[in-house]
């Protein structure tokens, strides 16, 4: 019985306008757009130099900033209202005002000031421009003191070390977690426009009045995405490797056990939600309502630890998190599956759960 | 009009009855702004960190101590070996580690410069950077209460100035954010669907062979999303200034306008989905991939528009999102003159009537 | 034991609104049966509710020997439907729309393979094995949708208003399609508002507002009734109506 309607599945999802495409080009281009739209790295600060001073001093420090990579200097500005009209008309993101007598306070004093003023509308950009900035003229101050001998203080030597990605590349971090999100819109949702399609086409009436069982019409549904899911996490594997030149340092049978496992519960999911459904409408608004929280919440875009407790506890029921953690843990560390028992497990609750809600909550009666 | 209003209200009633959707709709930016408020942060709290102590003498517990009492770490773990260090990441328990050379205090004392080495998870290059920079103000902080040591240098004070948001919240971002993005799932995203539903029902030939105009029908169909969707905006306008505290500089008049007219341009971008997509299922799969996604991602109300690539700028500016969230940042957050947005302003009434034309002609198309 | 569907005291209520008023019936196996009524009378609503589709307010019933409340996935398979709303999938060709529904059903493979090859000829659709369903014109759609449902040989078919909106050549195919699955032992169980098909069934029922207000053969009733055809009769009934049609 099952195979009569697997095949089904497949006829029809072959014979649709888009589905095909979907399903092979969606993870495709995803993966190779996301990830530099969906970056936290701020690069190309817009900022306006108000310089009184003129002096060499003034000079160097604008050399300094220019020699940064992540700070262009757009406009050099006379007045502080000027740049000010700048920041209004959005052009500028950040005032560095050199104040007249910059050079002459720091020669003779030992003490002058620069003011950084910072559109902080978008707070992180804001913190990290003004930062990248104090860093540059701390810099400038450091090496106009280095002629000055140091005192010899004790000292200690803090050294920093990055592991996992020694590059600090954004691209490695995001690409793994991406899969998962491109995993989830395509094995998430078309489950459930599945199963809303065919109640507004009629179909449903047809399949109710059979004597299909539950369990093996849940099945008919779950398996063909899960076939699709293996599909769409292949392709991204293949496009992380040939395109950013990631490929897990782990094992990829860990990989394709955990994404096995994944789908299942994120299609189990679109089913669950679909049964309360009766449109498409009502389909997308539901589970775009679930992804959405789930997505926002597992430590995709920000990290998990940095959630209030309540949040973390929201957070802790998304199939996602686990996910992640698992691709970010195999592609950069390469973790392997002992090591990541307790997300196997929590997968797999999921997996049980989900889809016993589903087969529960699927009505052949109403 | 009196037929556009019978349909309308049928249109209405269609929509209220169905408790599950109205239920989403009015509670969906409710829960947006929540989640971008207090979910999505970068905030470094008591993140759990592991110590491998080879010294083990009282400045070393010390400067242990100090690392756990801060806010931003929590010491889970004191390990015995790098390779337990090693092992506790692949496990994704620890998300830093430091490790302090033997000898520690005799080698500070006796001017030796001894080692710190702090161990960070870097597949999250972003909190990887700051966590090193918090804990090595943590380190330096709590040698600096060691030694006593002070440094007598010529110095620059840098003064910042936060402009617009000097407490630094987050919602004063992400609220105009969500804002445009909740009116593009409303409007374009649902009246595409709901228009395409009527076609594929075929309730549609119905009305078209009926002497109702077609331009009545589609009006009817999309005034309750525009009802639905200033409901939303005015929910938005009360949770971030009462709830979240986010304050609305600008001039009410300009910021209605601005939304109305985001309102138009969404809903003709609606419309004009309806126009290719030839069932439920495409009219969603267009809508989602061509407008919700980069109403997301390139609209500026998570990441930075001017850090991506050329190609992606380009591809944000023929977004609507990305006006309006820019415009309605610059009057409700930062309280600019008028003047300031006339460039967006001018650039989303083009677009309104670009797309306006285009779906009445192609909907004519469709039907000779 | 003659009798394959029977009803007792059935009532279903949607809030205040009773769709199906305290309706009995028998019917017997191997009869055709007519269920006639104004649109919204409550045909396709008592037709859900033996169909195993929809719950009972109250009263019993039970479809070939099982009991609709606690035996309803016994009586799917025991019985074959058509719904008012074509239900077969449209992007399925037509012999795969055969094969899933007959698979659905536990048949073995060759054994539909054979009888679909069967079933193509008779209706005249070798050519259009291959078409997908949604190219098909309508009437000879719902002359496959009433193939697909009595395919496994069920011992009851359910058919909701099979020839709405058909031509009457086809509709005259249609009944005699009919025929043949009664000839065979089908017990088949019709709604229909087209007064004239009712004078093709062994015996009618009419219902007006969720109430059946005669019952018996087309000829009976006229008798009864006094009337040249059954529409007349029909109308004299209608008229008790009360409820506005949906």
């Amino acid at each position: 019985m099952l195979r009569y309607l697997i095949e089904k599945e497949f006829k029809q999802i072959k014979r649709d306008f888009i589905l095909p495409k979907l399903i092979l080009l969606f993870p495709f281009i995803a993966l190779i757009l996301l990830p530099y739209a969906a970056n936290f790295e701020f690069k190309d600060i817009r900022v306006v130099v108000v310089d009184n001073d003129k002096s060499s001093y003034s000079n160097q420090v604008l050399n300094k900033l220019r020699a940064n990579t992540s700070i262009n200097i757009n406009y050099i500005e006379d007045s502080y209202t000027k740049a000010m009209e700048l920041i209004q008309e959005d052009r500028a993101d950040m005032i560095i005002n050199i104040p007249s007598g910059f050079e002459k306070d720091y020669i003779v004093n030992k003490k002058s000031n620069i003011l950084i003023a910072v559109n902080t509308v978008n707070g992180m950009k804001g913190s990290i421009s003004a930062m990248y900035a104090q860093n540059i003229i701390s810099d400038f101050s450091l090496e106009k003191n280095s002629s000055i001998q140091v005192l010899n203080s004790p000292k200690m030597e803090i050294q920093p070390l990055y592991s996992f990605n020694k590059t600090l590349n954004y691209k490695f971090f995001m690409v793994p977690a991406l899969m998962v999100m491109i995993l989830t819109l395509i094995c998430g949702f078309l489950p459930a426009f599945n199963i809303v399609g065919e109640k507004e086409k009629g179909n449903m009436e047809q399949i109710n009045v059979s004597p299909i069982t539950k369990p093996v019409f849940i099945l008919s549904k779950l398996i063909p995405y899960w076939i699709i899911g293996a599909i769409v996490i292949s392709i991204g594997f293949l496009v992380a490797w040939l395109f950013y030149g990631i490929t897990p340092q782990g094992s990829i049978f860990t990989v394709y056990i955990f994404s096995f496992i994944f789908t299942l519960a994120i299609s189990g999911l679109g089913l669950v939600l679909s049964n309360y459904a009766q449109t498409y409408q009502q389909a997308v608004f539901m589970m775009f309502f679930f992804i959405m929280i789930l997505i926002l919440m597992s430590g995709l875009y920000t990290p998990f630890t940095s959630m209030p407790p309540w949040a973390q506890t929201i957070g802790s029921f998304s199939p996602l998190k686990y996910f992640i953690d698992v691709m970010r843990c195999v592609y950069l560390k390469g973790s392997n599956i002992v090591e990541l028992l307790p997300q196997l497990y929590a997968l797999l609750g999921f997996v049980v759960v989900v889809n016993t809600w589903a087969i529960l909550s699927y009505r052949k009666k109403n | 009009m009196k037929q556009f209003l019978s349909f309308a209200k049928k249109e209405f009633l269609h929509i209220f009855r169905d408790t599950w959707t109205m239920m989403i709709i009015l509670v969906l930016p409710v829960i947006m702004m929540l989640l971008f408020g207090y979910a999505v942060t970068t905030e470094i709290r008591d993140t759990n960190i592991g110590i491998l102590d080879n010294s083990r003498d009282e400045i070393s517990n010390r400067l242990i101590d100090k690392l756990d009492e801060s806010e931003y770490f929590s010491v889970l773990k004191v390990f015995k070996s790098n390779s337990e260090i090693d092992k506790a990441f692949r496990r994704n328990e620890i998300y830093m580690a430091i490790v302090i050379e033997n000898d520690f205090s005799k080698k500070l004392i006796t001017g030796q410069n001894p080692k710190i080495q702090i161990i960070a998870d870097a597949s999250d290059p972003n909190h990887a950077k700051t966590l090193v920079n918090y804990a090595s103000g943590v380190i330096a902080q709590s040698l600096m209460q060691e030694t006593k040591a002070n440094s007598p240098l010529s110095q620059i004070n840098t003064e910042i100035k936060l402009l617009y948001n000097p407490l630094m919240k987050s919602s004063y971002n992400f609220v105009p954010g969500v804002m445009g993005f909740i009116i593009i799932i409303v409007c374009a995203m649902m009246t595409s669907i709901s228009i395409v539903r009527e076609r594929e029902r075929g309730s549609m030939e119905l009305l078209l062979a009926s002497p109702v105009k077609p331009i009545t029908i589609i009006l009817s169909k999309v005034t309750p999303y525009f009802f639905l969707s200033i409901i939303n905006i005015l929910t938005i306008f009360l949770v971030s200034y009462f709830v979240m505290g986010v304050p609305i500089k600008g001039s009410l008049f300009w910021i209605f306008l601005l939304c109305i007219v985001y309102i138009l341009v969404s809903l003709s971008l609606g419309i004009l989905v309806s126009t290719i997509a030839k069932t439920q299922l495409v009219a969603l799969i267009i809508s989602a991939i061509i407008l919700l996604m980069p109403s997301m991602l390139l609209s500026g109300m998570m990441f930075d528009i001017s850090s991506m690539p050329l190609i992606l700028q380009a591809i944000a500016q023929i977004m609507p999102a990305k006006w309006f969230i820019s415009a309605i940042r610059k009057l409700m957050i930062m309280g600019v003159d008028v003047r300031f947005v006339l460039n967006e302003f001018l650039v989303l009434f083009s677009m309104g009537v670009f797309l306006i034309l285009i779906s009445l002609k192609k909907y004519k198309n469709r039907l000779e | 034991m003659d009798d394959v569907i029977v009803v007792r005291d059935l009532t279903k209520r949607f809030g205040h609104f009773v769709a199906v008023d305290n309706i009995s019936f028998n019917v017997k196996k191997g009869e055709i049966f007519g269920f006639l009524g104004a649109n919204g009378a409550g045909k396709t609503t008592a037709m859900r509710i033996l169909c195993g589709l929809s719950r009972p307010t109250s009263g019993e019933a039970s479809v070939g020997g099982f009991d609709i409340r606690h035996e309803s996935e016994k009586i799917k398979k025991n019985i074959g439907y058509m719904s008012q709303k074509f239900s077969l999938y449209q992007d399925l060709k037509v012999w795969e729309n055969i094969k899933l529904f007959a698979g659905i059903y536990g048949m073995k493979r060759n054994e539909i393979a054979s009888k679909t090859d069967i079933l193509l000829k008779e209706l005249g659709f070798e050519k259009e094995k291959n078409t997908l369903v949604k190219d098909l014109p309508l009437g000879w759609k719902q002359k496959l949708a009433f193939s697909v449902a009595i395919f496994h040989n069920p011992k009851i078919v359910f058919l909701d208003e099979p020839t709405g909106g058909v031509d009457p050549i086809t509709r005259r195919q249609f009944w005699e399609m009919i025929y043949d699955a009664s000839q065979k032992g089908i017990t088949v169980f019709v709604t229909t508002h087209y007064m004239d098909e009712a004078e093709y069934c062994d015996r009618v029922s009419i219902m007006v507002d969720g109430r059946i207000e005669a019952m018996n053969s087309p000829k009976e009733l006229k008798r009864e009734f006094n009337a040249e055809n059954i529409d007349e009769v029909f109308r004299l009934l209608a008229k008790k109506s009360t409820r506005k049609e949906i």
